[in-house]
């Protein structure tokens, strides 16, 4: 075990794939020699070459379509989209391309390939480079959708993501790259203190399309996936309710029987996530749930999330679900 | 370079096409460019600037009285020449059959390669067998090239029971992997810069392998293709990369969707060596492909082609040209017809005649309707059997995932 930030353990399930796997390869916007803006790939160049840690052009729609092509001829691409909100140039490589090539072709060709992308918000990016974009790709299908939100499962999952024979978007919270983000942009604490930090060096995977119980509850069962589950865990704490709390960590194919158990143990459910609420993941799950726990429902299912607005820069502690708006939630769960 | 005809009284520029129905096309007659007008660069030591005058101007072997000239004759046996004609001969008797048939309901769509039957056949034939094919719509003459049975490509058309994508594509979006065909997908241009990809991988395993793919002088316009010009030539992998500019993109000309020189010379302002060719003589598109091919090979990474044609037919079959264009346009393209001018130049040289040309069209024809019949066999367009409903599920992923599965439950077949 070793200390670790997100971005450590994001590298070191990396530098493993890249032992285990010749084909793997990883490219991106500066994510050669310079290691990644925020550092992920720092030094994989240097370890293991030029040929198979570079540099691209700046054109992510270049980028996804080499990632596919390199796919299909047996190499197993790991590309860096440098933010979320810049992997729209590359969606009709990833919707239309990459999501549908085992099907159209009648599982003749494939392409398994990640994409690693920062996304959300609470670092003063304004409309483009805090946005989560998550819903835009477990609408298609064809893609696997992982979100995760500590070293921990960052590595394992990531891990999962690459060996997968499906393509994945892979989401970093970049809020909790060096630190949990409990919802106060005033006292960020590193993942030095928390359980979450401790990273086994070796290699390991988590599983995708299983969710994670934080913590137990009889309550209310709160869902969360990226930055929000810490600020789903402040809210519960604030609110005082004995909660549930579900970090998702795959969205596509999501966790249905942990969360729907949960629900029924506890008939109430609060969804959060940072993205526009319209047509958001939390739909989907809120009407799934209901589906599959109608009559296990003591209140309505609530979804605290973004506004339906662009992601604002100086305003964002208003956009973003606040500890404040998702323990009000859970309380609003409680009333008859 | 042809001259681009424009609306000189709006306030910006608008491009029109050289000639709309009612009026009489004129080309000029033959190509002002002429074989032997362009040397040979050495494949192994060229670089961009050897090419310039090759971009801009046509790279020609077959003259106007179809003799072969120049550096650039390919020199090919008689068999090979005859194996081409034959390819080329096939794909336009296989194409003028599956459109009957789409027009009397037993496709429900269909695209032929009309004026264009050299481009893939030509190309293909100038590669090696391992060399990845990353084809457009326009390009299944490649799958003749590479031996696909004829009954497998018409039972994808028809979406029956042994179409081998399963139903799930429109006619003529085949795949197959065993001749290193890649699927082939609606939206343009997506597999220009797919194919770089596919280089770099042959490259970083170090395998002698080449991609060859394709797009349309319409298509250049999507940022697939600039992505694919640059990854090509900041990475040089060894990818040969074709616009086929065959002036039409639906009812769009040329003149309406660039301003810009000649399609090659693009490649230049990339560094990438690129040629200009006449796309309806079989002789020089082989010729430039096998020298793409040497360059490649010799690991000097891309080469860029414009293909010089003409789309001799529609757009597809739900398309109508003489809404837009002459319909006898391709009458008076100085490319002519490239099965006739491959024939004539057989013919000239006396490795063939009108009679061998004859029997030969009427034994593919019957392998054409032969081929039909046993395809529709395993299911005709009007009454089936397609494909089980259970294909809309499988393949979407590796494994079923649950939500699919309860989907395909719900459908319950």
């Amino acid at each position: 075990m070793t200390k670790m930030n997100m971005i450590a353990a994001l590298n070191s399930a990396l530098e493993h794939q890249l032992q285990r796997d010749e084909n793997v390869v990883i490219f991106g916007e500066d994510v050669g020699y310079f290691g990644g803006v925020f550092r992920v790939t720092a030094k994989l160049q240097e370890k293991f070459g030029a040929h198979r840690v570079f540099d691209s052009p700046l054109a992510e729609g270049g980028i996804a379509a080499i990632a596919m092509g390199m796919g299909i001829n047996g190499l197993r691409p790991v590309a860096e989209i440098q933010f979320a909100d810049y992997i729209f140039p590359a969606y009709d490589q990833i919707v239309n391309e990459i999501a549908k090539l085992r099907h159209r072709s009648g599982g003749e060709f494939t392409a398994p390939l990640t994409f690693r992308t920062p996304a959300g918000g609470g670092i003063k990016g304004g409309h483009h480079h805090s946005q989560s974009p998550e819903a835009q790709f477990t609408h298609t299908p064809g893609l696997k959708v992982v979100y995760c939100s500590n070293p921990y499962n960052a590595k394992g999952l990531l891990t999962s993501a690459i060996e997968s024979n499906d393509p994945v978007i892979f989401f970093e919270p970049k809020r909790c790259y060096r630190g949990p983000f409990y919802g106060d942009p005033h006292n960020v604490p590193t993942w030095n203190d928390h359980p979450d930090g401790e990273v086994p060096d070796e290699y390991y995977s988590i599983p995708l399309e299983q969710a994670r119980i934080v913590q137990e509850g009889s309550a209310c069962t709160v869902i969360a996936w990226g930055a929000m589950v810490h600020v789903s865990e402040q809210a519960i704490k604030d609110s005082g309710i004995d909660c549930e709390l579900i970090d998702l960590q795959t969205l596509v194919p999501w966790d249905r029987d942990t969360v729907v158990n949960s629900v029924k143990k506890t008939g109430r459910c609060v969804i959060v996530h940072e993205a526009p609420k319209t047509s958001g993941f939390g739909a989907e799950m809120s009407a799934s749930i209901q589906e599959r726990c109608f009559y296990n429902l003591e209140a309505p299912i609530i979804r605290v999330t973004g506004w339906d607005t662009p992601f604002p820069h100086t305003t964002e502690w208003d956009y973003l679900p606040s500890p404040e708006r998702i323990a009000e939630a859970i309380k609003k769960t409680q009333e008859e | 370079m042809t001259e681009r005809k424009t609306i000189a009284t709006t306030p910006y520029t608008i491009g029109v096409a050289p000639f709309r129905p009612g009026d009489e096309s004129s080309f000029g007659g033959s190509f002002t460019e002429k074989p032997g007008d362009l040397n040979r660069p050495d494949p192994a030591k060229c670089d961009s600037q050897d090419t310039v005058k090759h971009a801009s101007g046509l790279i020609r072997v077959m003259d106007d009285d179809n003799k072969a000239k120049g550096e650039w004759d390919p020199a090919l046996s008689a068999e090979t020449m005859i194996q081409g004609l034959e390819y080329m001969m096939r794909l336009r008797i296989f194409d003028d059959r599956m459109l009957k048939m789409q027009r009397t309901g037993k496709l429900s769509f269909y695209m032929r390669s009309f004026g264009e039957e050299a481009v893939a056949i030509a190309q293909t034939m100038a590669l090696e067998t391992q060399d990845w094919i990353f084809p457009s719509y326009r390009q299944p003459g490649a799958q003749f090239v590479r031996g696909r049975d004829m009954v497998s490509m018409i039972c994808h058309c028809i979406g029956n029971t042994e179409d081998n994508v399963k139903g799930r594509q429109m006619p003529v979006h085949y795949t197959w992997k065993e001749g290193r065909f890649i699927s082939i997908s609606s939206p343009v241009g997506t597999q220009f810069s797919q194919a770089v990809g596919v280089a770099m991988a042959s490259a970083y395993k170090g395998l002698d392998e080449v991609c060859i793919s394709w797009l349309g002088d319409g298509t250049s316009a999507q940022g697939d293709y600039h992505y694919a010009l640059n990854f090509a030539s900041t990475f040089k992998p060894p990818v040969i990369l074709n616009v086929v500019n065959n002036q039409w993109a639906i009812s769009t000309h040329k003149n309406l969707a660039t301003g810009g020189r000649t399609f090659a010379e693009r490649g230049l302002a990339y560094d990438i060596p690129s040629l200009r060719v006449d796309g309806n003589d079989f002789l020089a598109l082989y010729s430039v492909t096998k020298w793409a091919r040497e360059r490649a090979g010799a690991g000097l990474g891309p080469t860029h082609i414009e293909v010089y044609t003409y789309r001799a037919g529609a757009h597809s079959s739900s398309d109508d040209p003489s809404a837009y264009r002459p319909d006898n346009e391709f009458e008076f393209w100085p490319g002519g017809d490239p099965v006739e001018r491959l024939k004539l130049h057989l013919i000239e040289t006396k490795l063939w005649d009108e009679k061998k040309h004859t029997a030969l069209e009427k034994k593919i024809d019957d392998e054409v309707m032969t081929a039909y019949k046993e395809a529709c066999e395993f299911g005709d367009l009007a009454s089936g059997p397609y494909p089980p409903a259970s294909t809309i599920f499988t393949e979407v992923y590796e494994t079923v995932p649950w939500h699919v599965q309860e989907q395909r439950e719900e459908l319950g077949k």
